[in-house]
């Protein structure tokens, strides 16, 4: 944990999103919205497929950011994206960072073949996946963001989520992009700095943010910023940048890893597990954390 | 300078003439030969515009609208299928008014799979605020996407401007390619309304509430409805200039006609041709070409249909358990009007099979006997 209180990045103070949105209590993604702006500043344009954050900004007339939003179709966050910077650059704005902003279902299912066009052809757009692991907005369905053994409404306890989470990393590091990283609303201080390196560099820069939700993840409102951060101490959630698709970098070495079942337990959606299950969910974690680490050249 | 040039081209000039500043496209046949041309165009920098080579027609048009809505003026073109996958986003450039300029081949949809002209692709789209017109010359294809600019940009309602699979799209004919200064004052940069931008941050399309939709619904057909009158002032303004008028219908021979065709695309150039021929011998036939489809040129169609005896409508389509579409527009438009013509409905030449004089000579011997519409559909060239 040593690399952790060497983190010297303040957080600024500006502030893009206003109080009166329309965030359910202990919302994750509407605290990385909030993070994400401090780092990337008042010059960016926002694309928002159906997600949350659809019905966060607030309603027309009504907007929650001091940025401009195009609220565009569910699949379309990375091909909106594009079309918006080859627009800016066409009428002569170079400056302006275009941000596509997305869940994890219009990420990880409905919105990734945009998704894999823009980055094959290295469009210059940050896009980020704010992840809270399932259809929120609509109720709770499962996605292919949604981690093994999880409750949702279409994963009832009888039959609860048998497949294992899309590795959305894996497939856009195979794209070779300049810039991946992960972020967590528990770590600001990383977030912002990735979010401010991302800005400075050009090409399709992929930002995967977990983003716990109460709502859907049946844990405490309060307990959202612990939730961020105990999927980082347990290696579910590492934090870490991949650069030009090679360079591998951990942020944050966790250098005794706590068990999976106390992230687990704060949650009501995997309180059906047993015993067995959550080894198994232990062995998941463990080899993906060793997988990160041999990556990362540890 | 007069040039030889197949009607996809013709829609590429016609952007390359309105300085397109953003193209995203995805190639289907038998509309590859625009965005080709328009690649070389952007390549050798005879066209300064950036083209974005999507992965799939819905983004393709998602791409166009980020484009449309950051200030830059947008087009793309596709056909049939890639038509039906953009659906979603055609309700999206409607809606949110942004008046990119697509080039639609119309191509029948599958199964089975064919590359060949009909337009259920195009009026399956009737109903998502677009603007529509139908050519069936190549000259009229590039001068239509000229003034489709205007129009759609004076509105903020998007175009399609539509040209049969083949009988145009691959059918090398002489245009007439305007000059670029003259271009220049029909037709001045895009300068919309409102835009993204961080100097003056709104939220476009944002969630909207029963209190609110109607409202921009109202304004989005109050604009449609402006438009056929502004086509005609702008058609009237690029006569002025290129000496070509461009206008909602194209009338011949309608006049005191006791048998008016209504027909679309190519197949009402050779319905002009058919005319020809009965006149030869002797029937007072007319023809009356639909440029305008959406909006519906109700005022044109009354005035020139309601002085005629007897009217056969012409479809290359067809609505399932229901009639050919244009047919349908034209008894809706003619319904309750103090006089009204006998109007026949046929159907022909669906999926690309062809149109021709004779079809013409059996739906004119057909409709001048008849003294009612009896059947619902009348098909012409189908192996019963």
């Amino acid at each position: 944990m040593s690399k952790e209180r060497k983190m010297t990045i303040t957080i600024p103070r500006e502030e893009y999103m206003s109080p009166g949105h329309l965030a359910c209590q202990g919302c994750g993604a509407s605290l990385a919205m909030r993070l994400a702006l401090k780092g990337l500043g008042q010059k960016t344009i926002v694309c928002i497929p159906a997600c949350c954050w659809a019905v966060i900004d607030g309603p027309f007339p009504h907007s929650s950011l001091d940025i401009p939003i195009y609220h565009c179709a569910f699949e379309t966050a990375a091909s909106s994206a594009s079309g918006v910077r080859a627009g800016l650059d066409m009428v002569g704005d170079t400056e302006t960072t275009v941000l596509a902003w997305a869940g994890d279902g219009g990420t990880f299912d409905i919105g990734l073949q945009a998704l894999s066009g823009a980055a094959e052809r290295n469009d210059d757009i940050v896009y980020t996946c704010y992840d809270n692991e399932a259809y929120m907005n609509t109720g709770i369905q499962r996605s292919s963001a949604t981690p093994i053994g999880a409750w949702t409404t279409t994963t009832p306890v009888k039959h609860y989520k048998k497949e294992r989470k899309k590795d959305i990393i894996g497939i856009m590091a195979a794209h070779g992009l300049p810039y991946i990283a992960t972020a967590s609303v528990a770590y600001p201080e990383d977030m912002v700095k990735k979010f401010r390196k991302a800005r400075e560099i050009r090409g399709t820069r992929f930002i995967h943010v977990f983003a716990p939700c109460p709502a859907g993840w049946k844990s405490r409102p309060e307990d959202t910023v612990k939730l961020a951060r105990l999927a980082v101490q347990t290696g579910y959630f590492p934090l870490f940048e991949i650069e030009n698709g090679e360079r591998w970098t951990l942020n944050l070495k966790v250098k005794e890893r706590k068990p999976i079942a106390e992230y687990l337990k704060l949650q009501g959606r995997f309180r059906h597990l047993k015993e067995d299950e959550i080894t198994l969910i232990q062995q998941e974690v463990d080899a993906r954390w060793e997988k990160i680490l041999k990556n990362c050249g540890l | 300078m007069k040039k030889v040039i197949m009607g996809n081209h013709a829609l590429s000039y016609g952007a390359m003439l309105s300085r397109a500043q953003v193209i995203a496209a995805y190639p289907i046949t038998p509309q590859t030969q625009v965005v080709e041309l328009l690649s070389e165009m952007c390549a050798d920098g005879t066209l300064n515009a950036k083209f974005i080579k999507v992965e799939s027609e819905h983004s393709a048009m998602a791409a166009c609208l980020g484009a449309s809505l950051a200030g830059a003026r947008t087009f793309t073109a596709t056909s049939a299928q890639g038509l039906a996958l953009m659906h979603e986003m055609l309700h999206w450039a409607a809606g949110g008014r942004m008046p990119v300029v697509m080039g639609n081949i119309n191509r029948a949809m599958a199964p089975g799979w064919s590359i060949w002209a009909d337009q259920n692709d195009s009026l399956s789209e009737r109903d998502t605020g677009w603007i529509q017109f139908y050519c069936s010359s190549n000259q009229e294809v590039l001068d239509t996407v000229i003034q489709a600019f205007k129009v759609s940009e004076k509105l903020m309602i998007p175009s399609m401007i539509v040209l049969d699979a083949f009988a145009l799209s691959h059918t090398y004919e002489v245009v007439e390619i305007p000059e670029q200064d003259k271009v220049d004052r029909f037709l001045p940069p895009f300068n919309p309304p409102w835009r993204l931008t961080p100097d003056d941050p709104h939220a476009f399309g944002g969630l909207t509430s029963p209190d609110h939709y109607m409202e921009f619904r109202y304004k989005l057909q109050k604009d449609m409805e402006k438009v056929p009158a502004l086509v005609e002032e702008t058609g009237k303004e690029y006569e002025k200039l290129f000496g070509r008028y461009l206008g909602q219908v194209e009338e011949y021979f309608c006049d005191e006609a006791e048998l008016v065709f209504v027909t679309s695309g190519t197949a009402g150039y050779t319905a002009r041709v058919a005319v020809d021929e009965l006149r030869a011998k002797g029937i007072k036939a007319g023809n009356l070409r639909i440029k305008l489809f959406r909006p519906f040129p109700f005022e044109k169609v009354r005035d020139i249909l309601s002085r005629v005896p007897k009217v056969a409508v012409l479809d290359r389509n067809i609505s399932y358990g229901h009639h050919g579409i244009f047919y349908q527009e034209v008894k809706s438009a003619m319904y309750g009007q103090p006089s009204s013509p006998l109007i026949f409905g046929f159907i022909a030449g669906l999926g690309g099979r062809d149109i021709t004089r004779d079809s013409y000579q059996e739906i004119a011997e057909y409709a001048l006997n008849k003294n009612r519409a009896e059947e619902e559909i009348v098909w012409i060239g189908v192996k019963k």
